[in-house]
């Protein structure tokens, strides 16, 4: 009887956790039946390096669209990273308990804002202020990568606190008891030690700002088309599905799910490039032993 | 003879808990010095009073005098990192950093400014030798610390403690994680370097004690219930629970 019942709970088990597999397999599957077919007949080469997309005369170009998401997300983790990594210091190693206590579930708070209300702060009130004072409509691809920063800051804060907290304590004492001064140790052995947890904070990070939809279409300006400087308006990959799937049809319909398999794939490389460095940095820093 | 460090009144509280009373001794230089005594008795928590490694914690308050060399530690004109540079530590378990084996030894000296590559470079080589660990670690100097076995760990911790050359070294229980083999080692290494180093040593091992001490001091309940040679108190001790301790009647 006891036999039967491991047996059940063991394949449940197996069930649940394949079906999360199995659900993100068919949407992957949903996907590329839906825009491979129009990549191969429009030229794989010419939708992706195509610098004019404009539906209406059949030009289906996503280099700017690429540009577009590929700049602000990086903009964004310029901002974000040196602004989060002081803050997860300071938090980690020399903020008193209590004001830990105060700014751990603020800042956990902070992630848990719906992106529309990013979005509609940064209309209402970044908007104006770029328009004031960098000239221009206000929506570019500078507003866009501060609402960002603000959006992703409690990710990489809150992951990389984490990190830093979780350092074996024997290497803070090691440390001092040699003499070195309370900085010298954060900067000589803690945060070094803590760098792979870093890197999946900034990963996070970073998904999280490339694949950010709402809060950017808000913004922006959605322009398709090379920005020459950051104060011009830029369309985010995610935005041009967003925006024009809603009366897409057709060629039109079938190139929005080619834009989808753009997105995904640089997902996908970024995600593969930031996991090797984690994983290189691990082996290196630890010996394969931390 | 000179003492080293000269310890008076001491006590030490966290909170409410009273952990050391009135604690007086006087640390000869250049000797072997042990602390003996059953679990949670104190002895920990003395040794790093004198490197003030008990500031790290909040609840830590302690009255009396601790001197080095005459003067008072605890002076508010004293700087922390400049003692802790004069006292080093090396702890119960062996925590190496997660760098390599050379780093590990240059770190001391880099953080206090050094940057003459040559002399890291013979500096490191001195100490790693000193500490018996050279001939193992030296076609592997660029190889991470934790790849190293648990006594060979031990050892380059004590190697990185005298590259700073300290006047005294703490030991915290050194070899309680190691293997007989890797203590035998570590003890060589104490005879070897009490010409150059004061060495206060925390031991649960009384055997250990007899090995490597001259003086020895036994600690029950936070206070010191007796100290002297180390042959003379495990001989003939003067204190019935010195007696009963280190005959094996209780701890």
């Amino acid at each position: 009887m006891k036999d039967i019942g491991e047996f059940l709970i063991e394949k449940g088990l197996l069930i649940t956790a394949f079906l999360s597999i199995i659900i993100i397999l068919l949407i992957i599957i949903f996907i590329f039946s839906e825009g491979l077919p129009f990549m191969e007949s429009y030229g794989f080469l010419k939708f992706i390096f195509g610098s004019i997309w404009d539906p209406s005369s059949g030009d289906y170009g996503v280099l700017p669209m690429i540009v577009g998401s590929l700049g602000i997300t990086s903009l964004a983790l310029v901002f974000a990273i040196p602004l989060s990594l002081l803050c997860a210091i300071y938090m980690a190693e020399i903020a008193p308990k209590t004001m830990r206590k105060i700014l751990k579930p603020v800042i956990e708070t902070l992630a848990g804002i719906p992106s529309v209300v990013y979005g509609f702060f940064g209309l209402i009130v970044l908007v104006p202020i770029m328009r004031i004072h960098f000239g221009g409509t206000g929506f570019s691809m500078f507003t866009a990568s501060i609402i960002l920063t603000v959006m992703i800051l409690p990710t990489i804060i809150s992951v990389s606190e984490d990190a830093l907290r979780f350092i074996p304590h024997e290497y803070k004492e090691a440390s001092l008891a040699l003499g070195a001064t309370h900085w010298q140790t954060i900067k000589n052995v803690i945060f070094p030690a803590a760098i792979p947890g870093i890197i999946t904070a900034i990963i996070l990070g970073m998904g999280r700002a490339i694949g950010e939809t709402l809060a950017v279409i808000m913004v922006a300006g959605n322009v398709a088309q090379f920005p020459t400087t950051i104060s011009d308006p830029v369309r985010a990959l995610t935005s041009n599905i967003a925006i024009e799937m809603g009366y897409a049809t057709g060629i039109h319909y079938s190139a929005l799910f080619g834009t989808a398999i753009v997105l995904f794939i640089i997902i996908i490389i970024l995600l593969v490039v930031a996991n090797y460095f984690h994983y290189k940095k691990k082996i290196t820093i630890g010996g394969g032993y931390l | 003879m000179d003492y080293r460090i000269e310890v008076e009144d001491l006590n030490v509280y966290f909170d409410e808990a009273h952990i050391l009373k009135d604690i007086s001794i006087n640390i000869k230089k250049n000797r072997v010095t042990s602390l003996i005594g059953p679990s949670g008795c104190g002895k920990s928590t003395f040794i790093r009073t004198l490197n003030r490694m008990n500031d790290l914690i909040d609840s830590f308050k302690m009255t009396g005098t601790i001197l080095l060399d005459g003067g008072d530690i605890y002076d508010p004109k004293v700087d922390v990192v400049d003692l802790r540079k004069k006292v080093g530590m090396v702890f119960q378990k062996p925590n190496p950093f997660p760098k390599s084996i050379f780093d590990n030894v240059a770190y001391g000296l880099r953080i206090h400014g050094i940057k003459d590559k040559d002399f890291i470079e013979k500096r490191v080589e001195d100490s790693l030798k000193e500490a018996a660990l050279w001939d193992e670690v030296k076609e592997k100097l660029d190889k991470s610390a934790m790849g190293l076995s648990g006594g060979q760990q031990q050892r380059l911790c004590i190697a990185r403690t005298i590259a700073v050359e300290p006047e005294v070294i703490l030991m915290d229980e050194p070899c309680s994680a190691l293997d007989p083999i890797s203590t035998t080692k570590i003890e060589d290494l104490i005879h070897k370097l009490k010409e150059d180093f004061t060495i206060i040593i925390v031991t649960h091992n009384m055997q250990q004690a007899t090995r490597v001490s001259k003086y020895t001091a036994f600690f029950l309940n936070g206070e010191i219930v007796e100290s002297g040679l180390t042959d003379k108190l495990f001989i003939e001790p003067e204190d019935k629970r010195t007696e009963d301790y280190i005959t094996g009647r209780f701890g």
